[in-house]
């Protein structure tokens, strides 16, 4: 049952099931084992970018297709979700419609992009990706009429998913109001998204990607359509980034430049991918958890280590809390060149020697 | 003996579209001035935007150019070349800054050594970063794009971060030096002293470099090592070694260009580098990635176009260079001038 639910692609190490496991007990019973707004907040934002960065990976990683667009069509879903709120009332009707419309708008340009690029060079995408998503964040703060520009969208969620709702007293010490039920229905989508993934890189369609990753020359040579494959994964990618940030939207209540559509959260998605494990839906899981916690205590360390170096020359500028993307750069050049099939590579990896040693 | 039949050979004539086919791009420059001149009521304004745009173009095409000629030699696609463009920003703005009695002195000459001043030390520092970028960044990743992509995307975060460590997180506002403020007025045109000057070092640069390409030994190994690396190693050359001074040219390069374009604009942020680089992406694609010549042509297209839709549709100007694009690549996917790779 559990193997069917994973498609058939276990974390094959044991230290790796136990870490999933103990990630998938903490964010299903997250309200309840660590009460208080922000660690809630910290899980259900562990959830969307477990999403987002598996839908990523199903492009990095699979497809083998590096794209900078990630965050415009994240945005994309969350604009939707905003929009369709704003202009159609509260209501899951209005959640609904502006989640699919976004993720449709994502899918169909990445179809676009991806049949004007992948034709031609893989590494067009990159940098096609990149002056689009650009235009398209310049272009949404300054249609300030429709999308409030730098300031953003405050609206209101459906009823029933805000702190007012109430549906009982309290349970172990949780009370049980709307913020429960959206976080329950923001890790319940994430899931099922998540699921879902899994079972499409298990898929034969999964198996011709990894086939082109690995050599596209020769697959194209074997009769499979490569531009095609690629176009597909593109736009099955994009639609599944735009419904998190749907999830984002519906979770903050607000969308604005900063949050949804900022370089620096593309910056993210990528360290979480290479640093999870390319080409593995579990690195995501893995990336998406440790990133988010790290950006959420390392701030505070470094303001720490700020205060440790103080009065010698550089060091202290150079501990700043604001330079932590500094460190995770780093991190990130070290990783690709050291660990390049990232932590999940590198856990199923030691088995594998071990088993070979043993037999 | 029968006489040999009456035979006159004729060639047959290329037809006008096929002759002119390898021009199209470069009659493209003359098209959009003219579609510039038919769109823009007056003459003044249209020579004034020409003007600008033709500064522009050649600014990008200076940053760029080092990108290009990069992917062509070693198939490397760099990702953090913007980076070049903000520490020659930084570097150069700061000596001008140091340099302020020379600036702010009426004196032409003297403005001009202080720019001078300025260039050489933006330049020698890029050089110098472009030769560690390449040793601790990019040479671990040769021929694999995947990682290269993602490699230079870090090494441009931890660069840019680097700069804003050093310099603090404020953008730094500077004013041009005296000589070169204000505009001149020609045909009743107003036109800035400084683009004009950009204008003519875009092009001395861009024939110096078309001569040092087509005319010089070096140019030869670098045109031979982009259409056939393997087989110019074969014959003795050490290709490496070229690569790593083109790599060197083009980081220095995009550091002058990152000195102009701060003097342009007037303020510089550590982010700057990054921003032009979605430019940069543009007119490479566009060109044809690896060829100088396309290059040239794409910045001055993009430079042209942006300054003309930006004066007649000013919400219009932030997707015209995207849609210039795809144009481009819907006529010829390859870009304007393709790069022929003997493979």
């Amino acid at each position: 049952m559990i193997v069917k639910l994973l498609s058939g692609d276990t974390p094959r190490s044991p230290v790796l099931a136990v870490i999933l496991l103990a990630i998938l007990v903490a964010l299903a019973f997250a309200p309840f084992l660590f009460p208080g707004v922000r660690s809630v907040d910290t899980a259900a934002r562990i959830c969307i970018f477990i999403v987002l960065v598996a839908s990523y990976d199903l492009m990095l990683g699979y497809g083998g297709i590096v794209s900078f667009a990630h965050t415009m069509f994240f945005g994309m879903g969350a604009y939707g979700v905003a929009l369709a709120s704003t202009h159609m009332g509260r209501g899951f009707d209005a959640v609904a419609v502006g989640a699919l419309s976004g993720a449709l708008l994502a899918a169909a340009i990445a179809f676009l992009i991806g049949l004007f690029s992948l034709r031609v060079r893989a590494i067009f995408f990159a940098m096609i990706t990149l002056a689009v998503a650009s235009a398209v964040a310049v272009l949404v703060s300054q249609l300030s009429g429709l999308t409030g520009g730098e300031d953003g969208l405050s609206f209101q969620t459906p009823r029933a998913l805000t702190p007012a709702f109430r549906f009982g007293d309290e349970l172990f010490g949780v009370r049980l109001n709307g913020r429960l039920l959206a976080y329950y229905l923001i890790f319940g989508v994430s899931l099922i998204l998540f699921l879902l993934m899994l079972r499409v890189v298990n898929s034969p369609f999964g198996r011709v990607l990894q086939a082109i990753r690995e050599n596209d020359f020769r697959a194209e040579a074997i009769g499979y359509r490569v531009v095609g494959y690629r176009v597909t994964v593109t736009c099955l990618s994009a639609f599944i980034a735009a419904l998190a940030g749907a999830l984002y939207a519906i979770w903050l209540r607000y969308v604005g430049p900063d949050t949804v559509l900022s370089f620096d959260i593309m910056v993210d998605i990528l360290l979480m991918v290479v640093i999870g494990g390319m080409g593995t839906m579990y690195g995501a899981v893995i990336g998406a958890a440790l990133l988010v916690l790290a950006q959420n205590y390392l701030q505070a360390l470094m303001g720490m280590a700020a205060g440790a170096v103080a009065g010698l020359p550089v060091l202290p500028e150079l501990m700043n809390a604001d330079r932590w993307l500094l460190w995770l750069g780093v991190l990130f050049v070290l990783s690709i060149y050291f660990f390049p099939t990232g932590i999940v590579g590198r856990l199923r990896q030691r088995r594998q020697g071990r088993a070979a040693q043993g037999r | 003996m029968t006489a040999a039949p009456d035979h006159t050979p004729t060639m047959s004539r290329a037809g006008l579209a096929e002759r002119l086919g390898p021009y199209i791009p470069v009659l493209l420059i003359p098209a959009i001035m003219a579609f510039g001149l038919i769109f823009i009521p007056s003459m003044s304004s249209w020579l004034t935007l020409t003007v600008s745009g033709l500064a522009m173009g050649m600014m990008i095409f200076i940053m760029a150019s080092g990108m290009t000629l990069v992917f062509g030699l070693m198939d490397v696609i760099n990702f953090g070349h913007g980076v070049f463009i903000s520490v020659g920003a930084f570097v150069g703005i700061s000596i001008l800054l140091v340099l302020g009695h020379m600036t702010e002195a009426p004196s032409l000459a003297l403005n001009l050594a202080a720019i001078l001043a300025a260039v050489l030390a933006a330049m020698a520092a890029t050089g110098v970063l472009g030769w560690a970028f390449e040793r601790v960044i990019v040479k671990p990743v040769y021929g694999a794009h995947l990682k290269q992509i993602l490699v230079t995307m870090g090494g441009l975060i931890v660069v840019e971060q680097l700069i804003i460590v050093l310099w603090g997180p404020e953008e730094i506002y500077i004013l041009r030096p005296e000589a070169l403020r204000g505009a001149i007025t020609f045909a009743g045109a107003a036109m800035e002293k400084y683009r004009l000057l950009a204008v003519g070092i875009g092009a001395v640069l861009f024939l110096v470099m078309r001569y040092t390409l087509r005319r010089t030994k070096i140019g030869l190994i670098v045109r031979a090592g982009v259409e056939n690396g393997e087989m110019v190693e074969a014959l003795g050359y050490r290709l490496r070694l070229v690569f790593v001074g083109v790599f060197i040219a083009g980081s220095a390069l995009a550091g002058l260009g990152g000195v102009m374009w701060g003097l342009y604009q007037e303020v510089i942020t550590a982010h700057m580098g990054q921003q032009i680089m979605i430019l940069i992406f543009i007119v490479v694609i566009i060109g044809g990635l690896g060829s100088v010549e396309g290059c040239f042509i794409g910045a001055l297209l993009v430079g042209l176009l942006q300054n003309y839709i930006a004066f007649l549709e000013p919400k219009l100007a932030l997707i015209s260079n995207i849609g210039l694009m795809v144009a481009i690549l819907m006529w010829r996917p390859q870009g304007m001038i393709p790069v022929v790779k003997a493979k």
